[in-house]
C-alpha cells in the first residue's frame, strides 16, 4: 500500500502548531488592502494535524536509501559519510538565525567562517582567489564561463568556442551553451584520456576555454594535463577544471600546479555536506590571482581586524546569488576540514583511491573494466559480458537494490558501453566494500544461472520497476492532476 | 587490501600523477581539532553575530524571520532525507520523490499555476531562468524588469542575461509600485517578458492583473516573483494571468541562515512544460500497478540533453524544498492565512504608530503594502539603526544600500513573530532617537520638507 498524499489524508479543520493570538488591534484585511488584490478563500493546502504530518514524512523517509544506511557508490557523486557535528554546529542560532543584511559589525563571526573556508579551499586547490557565492557545481561552471567571456572581451574578442571532452559531465556542454559559446567536443583516445592530436586540431584562436575533468569520469588521471595546458594557453584560451572528482587529489596534486586557471569545488561532494536528496549543494570557485577581478560581487575584504563586503569591483561579472551563497554549507565544510586538519585531509584521497582499487580488483574478473591499470578514486566497469547473457547494466543496477545497497551511476560516461561507474569513497570500511563486491559477484552468477531474476529486479524494494515512459506520456505532476486522473478512471 | 590489488605500496596506485604536479610535503593548514574544541570554536564565532533569538529582527528584503515549527527541523534532520542523493534510482527514493511531488502540488496551489519544478537555487536565479524560458518560447530578446523587483535579483538577471540570451531594461516605479506608464512606453515587439514582484521590494502590493494585461497586449510573457507567505492572502499571480511565477521559498520553514541555503520555486502553465528548467517528479505505476513516483521529462535536462538542455542546473535545493513542504503541511490552509494576516496587521500597526512620530513618514505614501514598508526618518537611517541596536533591535535595512539618494529611508519588515511589546519598543526607540537627535522643532521641519 503506497503512502497516501497529504491531500488524501487532509481532514477539514485539522492543523499543526498554532500562532499566538494577534496582540495588536485588528483592522481587517479588507480595510488594509484593496478588495481586488485579495485571494478568494484560503489556498488549497491540506489540513493535517502535527502527528499525522510527522507520520506522513517519517513513512516517506523510510522508503529512501541513504548514506547512513549503506554504501552509496554513485560515480562522480562522492557520497561519503556526513559527520553529525557539522549539522549540529550549523544549527547554532548565531550561525542559522542571522540575516544576510544585518550590519557587518554584527556578523563578524559569519564573515570569519567565509574567510577561513576560502583560505582552506584556496590552499587545497593551489588557486588562491575564491568565491563561495555559487550554489552548486553547475553554477560555478556558469560563473567561470561568464568570467572567461569577460576576460577575453577585455582582450578585444570574447571568442566563440569552448572545448569539452566526450567523457565530460552533462553540465559542461549545457553551461557552455547557456553562456552563448559553441561546444566543441574532443574525443578520448584508446587510453581513456583526451586525444592530444585531436585536441591540437580543434584548438584555435576561437578557443575561449577547455573544460576538463581530472581525474576524468573514467577515474583515470589525465597524465598529459601539462601538455594540454600548454596547448590551450598557447592559443590564448583558459583551462577550467571540473572539480567533481577532487576527492582523488587532496594533498596529492593541486589543480593550480597542473596549470588550471580555475577549478570548482562541490562542498556537497568532497567536503561532506549532506546532499539532501538533490541539494543544497555548495560551490566554491577557485581561480588564479589574474582572474580575481572578474569574480562575482560582493567580495569579502579585510581591513585591519574587520571583515566587510564590497561591490567595488568594476571588472566583476556581477552577482550570481540573492545573497552570498549557501552559507550553512560553508559552516559545515569548514567544520569538516578543521576536524580532519592537514594530516586528515591528506588521508582522504589516499584512502578513497585505495578503496576504489580494492573494489576494482575484486570485480574485474566478472565485469569488464573500461580501461586496464590502477584507477584513481572511481572506476568504470562495463556490463558487456552480462549483456551477452541478456542482462543489461540497468538490470544489474536494479538487482543491487535488492541487496540493500545503492547502485552505481549507470550508462555514464557515454563512451563506455553498458557503463557502471563506481565511487566507493574513503568512508566505507573493507567490510562494506566486500558486501558490495559480493552482491555484484552474486548478480554476475545470477546473470549466468537465472538471468530472469536479474531482469525482474528489484523485488525487495518499496516499489518494483516503475514505468518511466508512462510518467512522461501522461504527465501527472500535482495533486490536481492526480485527482483528475482518478476522476476519469 | 594492497595484496588483493597486487600493488607493492600505496604510492604505486597514484603513480599516474606526474611528479611535477605532486604536492610537496604537507598542506600548509592547521592540525586536526576534536569535536569539543570545534564546538567551542564555532560557538565563539556564533557569539560574534547578532541572532534573531537575542534581537528583535525587523530585517526583510527577501529573507524573513518567520516562525518555523519544531517538526520541520525534526523531519529535515532525518538521515533518510538529509543524506540521500538525487533520486536516480526511484525504487529506493520514493520518499524524496513523493515529497517533491507534494512540493510541486503546494507551489501550484499557492501561485495559481499548473506545473512547478522540484526547486531552483534561490529566488534570484529562478527569476533569471524564467527570463531565459520566455526568450526561448517567443524568440524575443528584451526582458523588462520592474524596479520593484529586488535589486539583487535585478543584478543576477543582468549577470545571466550577459550570457547572451537576453538584454534587460528597467521599468520605473512610482511610490514603490511599477509605473504602468513606464511599462507601456517600454513594451515593444522585441520584448520577451516583463518581470514584476508581488509584493515589491518595498512591500507594495501590485495590481498584477493590470501589469499582466499590459504585457500580454504586447505579446510578452508576464513573470511574477512572488512572496509565498503573501500568496496565502493576496490574489495569486496565476489568477492575474501570469505565465511564470517564481519566488523565494525561505519564508516557508527555512532558517535565515545568513541568506543561504534558501530555495527558489518555479511554476508555469502546462503548455511550457518542455521548456521547464530543473527536475520534475511525476506519478506512474510499477510492474504490479502500484502507484509510484519518478523524475520525468528528463530529456529536458543536462545529463541527457547536454548542450541542448533547458538549463545547466543539476543539484538544486531539495532539502529546503522539503522544509517548505513540511512547513506548509503543518500550517495548512488556515495556518498560512493566519500567518499572512498577522504579518499584515502587525506591519500596519507599526507603520501607523511610527508615522505618528514627528518627522517620520511612509516613503511610499498611501500605497497598499503587505508585511514590509519603507519608513522615511528625520535623519540618517544608519544613525537610528545604531541607536536601535543598543536596545537589541535590528530595525530595518537602510535603503541607501541600494540607492545612495535615500539616506533617510529604512525598509522595515514585520512578521507574525514580532510581539506587541517589540513593536512598542521599536516605536519608543524611534521616538526617543528622533527627539534627542533633532528635537521637536527640527523634526517638524523635516516633516514639512
Amino acid at each position: 500500500m503506497p503512502e497516501l498524499t497529504l491531500k488524501e489524508i487532509s481532514v477539514e479543520g485539522h492543523r499543526g502548531p498554532r500562532l499566538a493570538p494577534l496582540d495588536v488591534p485588528a483592522e481587517g484585511e479588507t480595510r488594509l488592502l484593496p478588495a481586488d488584490r485579495l485571494r478568494r478563500g484560503a489556498p488549497g493546502l491540506p489540513e493535517v494535524s502535527e502527528p499525522a504530518v510527522v507520520r506522513h514524512f517519517v513513512n516517506l523517509s523510510i522508503l529512501n536509501h541513504h548514506i547512513d544506511r549503506a554504501i552509496y557508490p554513485l560515480g562522480s557523486c562522492t557520497m561519503k559519510y556526513n559527520p553529525k557535528l557539522n549539522d549540529e554546529v550549523a544549527s547554532m542560532p548565531g550561525l542559522a538565525a542571522i540575516h544576510p543584511l544585518q550590519p557587518e559589525e554584527l556578523a563578524q563571526g559569519a564573515l570569519a567562517v567565509v574567510a577561513e573556508l576560502k583560505h582552506w579551499l584556496g590552499t587545497i586547490a593551489g588557486l588562491p582567489a575564491v568565491t563561495l557565492q555559487p550554489a552548486a557545481g553547475a553554477q560555478c561552471e556558469l560563473t567561470a564561463v561568464l568570467m572567461t567571456r569577460a576576460y577575453h572581451r577585455e582582450r578585444g574578442n570574447p571568442r566563440e568556442e569552448v572545448i569539452v571532452p566526450d567523457s565530460a559531465h552533462g553540465t559542461n556542454p549545457s553551461t557552455v551553451n547557456q553562456v552563448g559559446y559553441r561546444v566543441v567536443t574532443v574525443p578520448s583516445g584508446s587510453d581513456g584520456c583526451v586525444d592530444i592530436d585531436a585536441l591540437r586540431r580543434v584548438v584555435s584562436e576561437k578557443t575561449a576555454a577547455l573544460m576538463l575533468t581530472n581525474p576524468n569520469t573514467l577515474g583515470i588521471f589525465e597524465r598529459r594535463v601539462g601538455e594540454i595546458a600548454r596547448i590551450v594557453h598557447e592559443a590564448g584560451g583558459l583551462l577550467y577544471l571540473d572539480g567533481a572528482n577532487l576527492n582523488a587529489l587532496i594533498g596529492l596534486a593541486s589543480p593550480g600546479s597542473m596549470g588550471f586557471d580555475f577549478t570548482h569545488i562541490n562542498l556537497h561532494k568532497t567536503f561532506s555536506t549532506p546532499h539532501g536528496g538533490g541539494g543544497p549543494g555548495g560551490g566554491a570557485l577557485c581561480v588564479r590571482e589574474e582572474l580575481a577581478p572578474y569574480l562575482p560581487t560582493p567580495v569579502l575584504e579585510r581591513t585591519g581586524d574587520r571583515y566587510h563586503w564590497t561591490d567595488d569591483r568594476p571588472r566583476s561579472i556581477g552577482r550570481v546569488h540573492s545573497f552570498y551563497g549557501n552559507f550553512g554549507m560553508m559552516v559545515r565544510a569548514l567544520c569538516y576540514v578543521k576536524t580532519l586538519g592537514a594530516s586528515g585531509l591528506e588521508e582522504v584521497s589516499r584512502e578513497a583511491i585505495l578503496n576504489a582499487n580494492y573494489l576494482k580488483a575484486r570485480l574485474q574478473d566478472a565485469y569488464q573494466p573500461s580501461y586496464p591499470g590502477y584507477c584513481m578514486h572511481e572506476f568504470v566497469l562495463s556490463a558487456s559480458r552480462q549483456k551477452a547473457r541478456g542482462v543489461r547494466a540497468l538490470d544489474v543496477a536494479k538487482r543491487l537494490l535488492d541487496f540493500g545497497v545503492h547502485a552505481p551511476t549507470a550508462y555514464f560516461p557515454l563512451i563506455v558501453d553498458e557503463a557502471l561507474m563506481i565511487e566507493p569513497t574513503e568512508t566505507e570500511t573493507k567490510a562494506s566494500l566486500d558486501r558490495f563486491a559480493d552482491a555484484l559477484l552474486a548478480i554476475d552468477r545470477e546473470s549466468q544461472e537465472d538471468p530472469e531474476r536479474v531482469r525482474n529486479a528489484p523485488t525487495r524494494t518499496p516499489v518494483r520497476r516503475l514505468d518511466e515512459a508512462r510518467a512522461a506520456r501522461k504527465l501527472t505532476l500535482t495533486w490536481r492532476d492526480l485527482e483528475d486522473e482518478v476522476g476519469r478512471a | 587490501m594492497l595484496d588483493r590489488i597486487g600493488a607493492k605500496s600505496l604510492e604505486e596506485l597514484w603513480e599516474a600523477i606526474p611528479s611535477e604536479f605532486r604536492v610537496a610535503g604537507s598542506l600548509p593548514l592547521d592540525p586536526p581539532m576534536a569535536e569539543y574544541e570545534l564546538t567551542r570554536r564555532f560557538a565563539q564565532l556564533a557569539e560574534q553575530n547578532a541572532d534573531a533569538s537575542h534581537y528583535a529582527c525587523f530585517l526583510g528584503a527577501g529573507i524573513y524571520d518567520h516562525f518555523i515549527p519544531a517538526a520541520v527541523r525534526s523531519i529535515l534532520s532525518r538521515s533518510e532525507f538529509a543524506t540521500a542523493y538525487t533520486p536516480y534510482q526511484p525504487e529506493v527514493s520514493q520518499g524524496t520523490l513523493q515529497a517533491i511531488f507534494e512540493f510541486q502540488s503546494m507551489i501550484c496551489e499557492l501561485t495559481g499555476m499548473e506545473v512547478a519544478n522540484a526547486s531552483m537555487y534561490d529566488g534570484a536565479t529562478a527569476s533569471a531562468e524564467a527570463a531565459h524560458l520566455a526568450t526561448g518560447a517567443n524568440g524575443r530578446r528584451v526582458v523588462l524588469v520592474s524596479k520593484g523587483l529586488h535589486p539583487h535579483y535585478r543584478r543576477v538577471l543582468e549577470t545571466y542575461g550577459a550570457a547572451g540570451s537576453y538584454e534587460t531594461r528597467e521599468v520605473a516605479i512610482d511610490q514603490g509600485a511599477t509605473s504602468i506608464e513606464s511599462l507601456r512606453r517600454l513594451l515593444s515587439p522585441d520584448v520577451a517578458a516583463f518581470l514584476w514582484a508581488q509584493p515589491t521590494f518595498e512591500g507594495v502590493v501590485e495590481d498584477g492583473k493590470a501589469l499582466t494585461e499590459a504585457a500580454h497586449a504586447a505579446g510578452a510573457y508576464s513573470i511574477a516573483a512572488a512572496d509565498p507567505v503573501a500568496l496565502a492572502l493576496l490574489r495569486p499571480p496565476g489568477e492575474d494571468g501570469a505565465d511564470v511565477v517564481v519566488g523565494e521559498g525561505q519564508p516557508l520553514g527555512v532558517p535565515m541562515g545568513y541568506g543561504g541555503p534558501v530555495v527558489g520555486f518555479f511554476a508555469i502553465r502546462k503548455g511550457d512544460v518542455r521548456r521547464l528548467p530543473g527536475r520534475l517528479a511525476g506519478v506512474t505505476v510499477d510492474l504490479d500497478g502500484t502507484r509510484g513516483y519518478v523524475l520525468t521529462l528528463q530529456t529536458r535536462e543536462q545529463h541527457i540533453r547536454r548542450e541542448r538542455a533547458t538549463s545547466n542546473i543539476c543539484t538544486n535545493q531539495a532539502l529546503m524544498a522539503l522544509a517548505n513542504t513540511v512547513h506548509l503541511a503543518l500550517l495548512g490552509a488556515q495556518g498560512m492565512r493566519e500567518v499572512a494576516v498577522q504579518c499584515l496587521e502587525k506591519a500596519h500597526y507599526l507603520a501607523r504608530r511610527a508615522s505618528e512620530i514627528p518627522g517620520v513618514s511612509l516613503a511610499n505614501g498611501g500605497a497598499p503594502y503587505f508585511r514590509e514598508f519603507a519608513l522615511r526618518l528625520p535623519g540618517p537611517a544608519a544613525e537610528f539603526l545604531r541607536a536601535a541596536e543598543a536596545r537589541r533591535i535590528l530595525a530595518g535595512v537602510p535603503l541607501a544600500r541600494f540607492d545612495g539618494g535615500r539616506p533617510r529611508d529604512l525598509l522595515v519588515a514585520v512578521t507574525e513573530k514580532r510581539t506587541r511589546e517589540e513593536l512598542d519598543r521599536y516605536v519608543e526607540t524611534l521616538a526617543d532617537w528622533a527627539r534627542s537627535r533633532f528635537g521637536a522643532r527640527v523634526a517638524e521641519a523635516a516633516c514639512r520638507s
